[in-house]
């Protein structure tokens, strides 16, 4: 018996069918993916059994009762509150949260607590979306549906790598391709331009400029509108984009001429100092183009988040209050008060992400709550943030990790339930409110989110208002917030689902708002109000010089999710991209590839690996996100990154970065594999879990190279080791019986065997005389040579791909065929797709 | 044509042999000291050791010599050789004329000149008769000591083990077989030697040899005393040259010989571990057999004369196999090792200016024949130093 739920991942909000602790398989009756699932979707069920849990609450390093736990909690935050008021204290939470959770920090932060400083990580994702939209059409609305982007005649994907980052979108498109053109504007050629009819490599930052040219094509093409701020957005419309003018001419044209176009974008758009005004500066072309509200056409911004709708409906944000309901508009905060019963409700917006730690930094914030995030790593100039947490009296942490760079930093853990264990509901980027169902018993004495908060409220005093039975409970009063302060064109109205009974919550299907009355089916919206706003361009806040002339861009792989702490463990998911890798383009190399690379900026350094790529432009480069001090302390690359901030989103300007690269140095690098993580401390180290409980330990430092430290630490009684010196080069490996314990290469430079063959002999059968004589080559015999899996569903190498190119498979679907490679979640087919495309078919004889 | 050879171990069969077929109608005559068929001396250990019965040392029978023209005359000394008249004297006073003569008579096992070395109960460790000695010495199992850790050495301490005996080894080095072996590889098989009950005195020098009628005990320089009933002098081995000296032949380490093995006199060739070719002694039976080929080459008027190649030695010790090659102390190079302590499996390589110009194979010598040749050829290595420590299967 499977239980119907949501995949915890992107944005898309994927319907899942969980059995118990065994694989997943989408939901065939979901809106949102039709029973399709992606490559870390289809693994959801190996993240199940993940070790790494937090079971009980822990205060001051000690395991602590529930009781004692939340006491101390409470105490922090009335002493915080009452030595220096409300805006003393801070929450900030997560679009990982559900909508309930959301729901109880918000309404615990803004009505009772008093301050509006409970911030999401949803501000890192899509606040410059949200602030588009209001600015737009005075409420955080998308127009759109996926149906939409089935129909659309021309998709125009800006700042989205959509067939990594949200690959059952990219499926979705690819399988309604017919008729259909796609342009990628992006500086990058990612996977997501396999296939497109054009990529537009464009300058970083250079989107508005680019949708302010389009806008005065269109202008000049005849397209009118009678929506206010034309004119003056018109005025506005300037700036440079780089790319070449018979492109940009291409695209426009494309774009005028084509009723049903889509403008997809995303934290590429987003995660700017000017991610409100590429918002609005696409939104403008929809509403001159005509295409807003169309079938097939409209702006639709894409969330990273399962639920950073939800956050964002709940107004768990600093500058919104509760359902949509806004500061500004008169009335709505005094219904919202009067609603809640709330006796000092927040006055005013509170401080956003970046400003929240600015101001832990300062010392202002005497009790800080993280929930279900990892600022120390995701937050920009990461370093600071982190003395902002050492700095803050008392940080409490709910998760459901008991290690991450931030649990580590926490006075009080609280432990939380996960994916599979909590109830409540998402809403996905097309407004679809899905259930995520519990299906598995909480561990240890994990409890939910909206629990703890609850449990914090009364100790507080103000347990009548948090008085939930349940999460449906929960549900209905958000729910019913959304009907207050009318009537008003607010669109976001799911007052219709206020009065669900537990039974009726515990079924709901997927349900689109708004749903203003029981039984409305939601769909497209055509926003009520629209308005052209002006989008003079400006160039990212900090500009590329000669002491930092690269710009570092940052993003998602395709196998990973945030900062690692639920798809790290999982083995299959690591080996799509082991190793944190620094993408440049050879000609802005400092060193050749596969070389550590120090990637330095204002704020500070993260060390990675390099790799040279031709898909870089020149003078840009790109690191992806993901690596902490968990996986790989060095390869934090927020630790790089600027903290400016967008001025109307707040939203930090995570994709662009002046930096500078120079070789790491250090006297030697290596690597161990090993049946168990060692506690190695090398100053520049990666952890990678392989299948088996094997794990490979990359690492590099100064000094002599530490053969002796490694093979003490690895060393496992009745075992024998072989051992290899070649000048600075050794090598060793440990064997018990035949079967391989450890390997262990070190070497004075990164020219190190590849790890994929070796890796291999840990799952393959005793190890014989002649194959422990070669071992230490760290190469097969004979064979082929070692190749990364592309294909993780069924473990098809690259090599293996170009076999069957080779062989004559001309296509995805003959690759698949020949190989089943790209046949499983489908999340590799772009990658197969350039491979086809690079390696020419044989002719036949 | 008449054709005398003197010696009838491995070098002197093989030349008298080769002869026989190079100048058809030629009467050759082989010439042995010891009472036996040609035999195998390499695999005297294994008659030590049990391993095989006389007959299987025996490389030729009489037959087959008789039916490749070679006339084989066992127990035949010869005491002088009187070039002026072409005339070789047995020890029975018998005169060989010829109209050249082959020397071929190998070495003798080195003796120590020490206080004590004629008791009974102390061999050699040469030829047959040492080997039935030491037989008989064995059958009363009790101590023995051996002389030398050298290959001779450890394969006497070996077979003398298989047979019963409480064996130790004395060694002037920290090592044994010391040129064949680096340390490491020297300490591996002293290791795996000591789990079959040898001993090991190293390093440490003999000063006497004690007793009353029989040899009793070993002194040391370091004042111990080995109890042994049985001593075996493994200390080296000296070319066979006093034949050639007193007939009046340019001797130095050996009987010098030019490429074609030619002696001053173009009547006399010298070959095999008697002989210094273009000042170059050989220990090992394979450049011997060479020499032997080169010579009848030679003498026929053909070939391009012996050339030293580079020393190899493959040997089996102990049942531990081992072969070495070149220069394998490596002063001033590049050293590559790969060590198996599971299986008892160790390599060394030495690496100069990109070439490879010694190794050592220890436990497994499968891949000799790859690493003489990069040796002997001495080919720059290149992208191929990356996998040449383990074989030429990674060579490609």
């Amino acid at each position: 018996m499977s239980t119907r739920t949501t995949c915890p991942y992107c944005g898309v909000g994927c319907g899942v069918l969980a059995n118990g602790t065994g694989p997943v398989a989408g939901d065939p009756a979901h809106p949102a993916n039709h029973g399709r699932l992606c490559s870390k979707g289809t693994a959801l069920g190996e993240t199940i059994a993940a070790a790494n849990r937090l079971l009980h609450p822990e205060v001051d390093g000690k395991r602590a009762s529930w009781d004692a736990a939340l006491d101390a909690v409470a105490e922090a935050f009335a002493v915080a509150r009452a030595t220096n008021g409300p805006d003393a204290t801070a929450l900030y939470v997560s679009g990982q949260l559900l909508t309930e959770d959301y729901y109880a920090a918000n309404k615990f932060a803004k009505g009772f607590l008093g301050t509006a400083n409970i911030d999401s990580n949803s501000r890192l994702c899509m606040a410059s979306a949200v602030a588009g939209h209001k600015r737009a059409f005075g409420e955080d609305i998308v127009p759109c549906t996926y149906e939409d982007l089935e129909q659309a005649e021309l998709i125009v994907l800006v700042g989205s790598n959509l067939a990594w980052c949200h690959p059952v979108l990219f499926q979705r498109i690819q399988a309604a391709r017919a008729g259909k053109r796609v342009v990628v504007i992006d500086p990058r050629r990612t996977a997501s331009c396999e296939g497109a009819e054009l990529h537009l490599p464009i300058r970083p930052g250079g989107d508005v400029a680019l949708f302010n040219a389009l806008l005065r094509h269109l202008s000049g093409a005849g397209f009118r509108s009678e929506k206010p701020g034309l004119a003056a957005a018109l005025a506005a419309a300037g700036g440079e984009t780089g790319l070449p003018a018979a492109d940009t001419k291409k695209f426009f044209d494309w774009f005028a001429s084509t009723e049903k176009t889509v403008t997809l974008f995303s934290q590429g758009a987003n995660q700017s100092s000017a991610g409100a005004d590429k918002a609005n500066a696409i939104i403008n072309c929809h509403m001159l183009h005509g295409s807003l509200g169309r079938p097939g056409g409209g702006p639709f911004s894409i969330t990273g988040q399962p639920n950073a709708m939800g956050g964002r409906e709940t107004g768990a944000l600093a500058n919104m209050l509760a359902g949509h309901l806004e500061w500004e508009t008169p009335g709505e905060a005094e219904a919202l008060a009067s609603f809640w019963r709330a006796p000092n409700l927040a006055p005013r917006p509170g401080l956003k992400a970046v400003d929240m730690f600015r101001a832990a930094a300062e010392g202002r914030i005497g009790a800080l709550w993280v929930m279900a995030t990892n600022p120390a790593v995701s937050l920009p100039a990461s370093d600071s943030v982190r003395a902002a947490l050492a700095r803050t009296p008392t940080l409490v942490v709910s998760d459901c990790v008991a290690d991450s760079d931030t649990v580590r930093a926490a006075r009080i853990r609280l432990p939380a339930l996960g994916w599979g264990e909590k109830d409540g509901t998402v809403t996905n980027s097309e407004r679809v409110i899905s259930r995520q169902r519990g299906f598995l018993p909480a561990p240890g004495e994990a409890r939910p989110d909206w629990w703890i908060i609850a449990q914090v409220a009364t100790r507080l005093g103000w347990g009548d208002a948090f008085a939930w039975p349940n999460a449906a409970a929960i549900f209905r009063e958000h729910a019913a917030t959304t009907g207050l302060a009318r009537p008003s064109l607010r669109q976001f109205d799911i007052s219709g689902l206020a009065e669900l009974s537990d039974a009726e919550y515990a079924s709901m299907p997927p349900t689109r708002w708004p749903v203003a009355r029981r039984g409305d089916v939601g769909g497209r919206i055509v926003p009520p109000v629209q308005r052209f706003v002006a989008t003079p361009f400006r160039a990212p806040a900090n500009a590329p010089g000669d002491a930092h002339p690269l710009a570092l861009n940052t993003g998602r792989l395709r196998d990973q999710w945030h900062t690692m702490t639920r798809t790290g463990p999982v083995p299959r998911l690591m080996a799509h991209s082991p190793e944190p890798l620094l993408h440049a383009h050879p000609d802005d190399a400092p060193a050749s590839d596969g070389a550590l690379v120090r990637v330095a900026s204002r704020w500070g350094a993260a060390v990675l690996r390099l790799k040279h790529d031709q898909a870089q432009r020149r003078g840009d480069v790109f690191a992806p996100m993901h690596w902490t001090d968990v996986w790989a302390g060095a390869a934090r690359i927020n630790a790089a990154v600027n903290p400016d901030t967008d001025p109307v989103s707040g939203q930090p300007e995570l994709k662009h970065t002046p930096v500078a690269l120079t070789p790491y140095v250090a006297d030697w690098h290596g690597f161990v594999l090993h049946r168990g993580k060692l506690a190695s401390a090398a100053p520049w180290q990666a952890f990678i879990p392989l299948e088996g409980d094997v794990w490979r330990h990359e690492m590099a430092g100064r000094g002599a190279p530490p053969l002796e430290e490694l093979r003490a630490a690895c060393a496992v009684p009745g075992a024998t080791w072989i051992t290899f010196q070649d000048r600075e080069l050794h090598r060793a490996a440990q064997l018990c019986e035949g079967r391989l314990i450890s390997v262990i290469f070190l070497g004075p430079d990164h020219a190190l065997p590849p790890r994929e063959w070796l890796a291999s002999l840990f799952a393959g059968s005793a190890i014989g005389s002649d194959a422990r004589r070669t071992l230490l080559a760290g190469r097969p015999a004979e064979g082929p040579p070692p190749s990364p899996t592309i294909c993780i569903c069924h473990g098809v190498s690259r090599a293996a791909i170009e076999a069957a190119i080779r062989a004559g498979a001309e296509g995805v679907a003959a690759v698949g065929k020949a190989t089943e490679a790209g046949t499983g979640c489908g999340s590799c087919r772009p990658e197969i797709a350039a491979l086809c495309a690079a390696l020419p078919v044989p002719e036949s004889t | 044509m008449r054709i005398v050879v003197v010696g009838a171990g491995p070098a002197g069969t093989r030349a008298a042999l080769r002869v026989s077929a190079r100048l058809p109608g030629a009467a050759v005559t082989l010439a042995g000291a010891e009472a036996a068929l040609p035999y195998d001396r390499v695999a005297l250990s294994k008659l030590l050791a049990g391993e095989i019965e006389v007959p299987a040392l025996l490389t030729h029978s009489a037959r087959a010599l008789r039916d490749a023209g070679v006339g084989y005359r066992p127990g035949t000394r010869i005491a002088a050789v009187d070039r002026a008249a072409k005339r070789a004297i047995t020890a029975r006073g018998e005169a060989l004329d010829y109209d050249h003569l082959i020397l071929a008579m190998g070495s003798q096992a080195v003796r120590l000149p020490l206080p004590g070395a004629e008791l009974p109960g102390v061999v050699g460790y040469r030829d047959l008769a040492d080997v039935r000695a030491m037989l008989r010495a064995a059958e009363g199992r009790g101590n023995a000591v051996v002389i030398g850790g050298g290959l001779l050495g450890l394969e006497a301490a070996a077979g003398l083990a298989a047979r019963g005996m409480r064996v130790t080894v004395v060694h002037a080095v920290d090592w044994p077989m010391e040129r064949q072996l680096d340390a490491r590889a020297g300490a591996l098989l002293a290791t795996r030697m000591g789990g079959r009950g040898i001993r090991f005195a190293m390093p440490a020098s003999t000063v006497a040899l004690e007793g009353e009628g029989h040899v009793q005990g070993v002194r040391l320089s370091d004042g111990r005393l080995l109890p042994a009933r049985l001593v075996v002098m493994a200390v080296g081995i000296r070319p066979q040259v006093a034949l050639a000296r007193e007939a009046g032949l340019d001797v130095g380490r050996g009987i010098k010989a030019d490429r074609g093995l030619f002696t001053a006199d173009p009547a006399v060739q010298a070959l095999g571990e008697c002989a210094e070719v273009e000042g170059q002694c050989i220990g090992l039976v394979a450049p011997a057999l060479e020499q032997a080929e080169a010579a009848a080459a030679a003498l026929a008027g053909q070939g391009q004369g012996w050339a030293a190649r580079t020393d190899s030695a493959a040997l089996k010790v102990s049942g531990t196999a081992v072969w070495s090659a070149g220069d394998i102390g490596g002063a001033d190079g590049e050293i590559l090792t790969l060590h198996d302590e599971g299986e008892d499996f160790y390599r060394r390589l030495v690496v100069k200016q990109d070439r490879l110009v010694g190794a050592v194979l220890y436990g497994d010598t499968a891949d000799s024949g790859f690493y003489l040749d990069l040796i002997t050829r001495r080919l720059p290595l290149g992208r191929m130093r990356a996998s040449l420590a383990f074989g030429p299967g990674l060579a490609a």
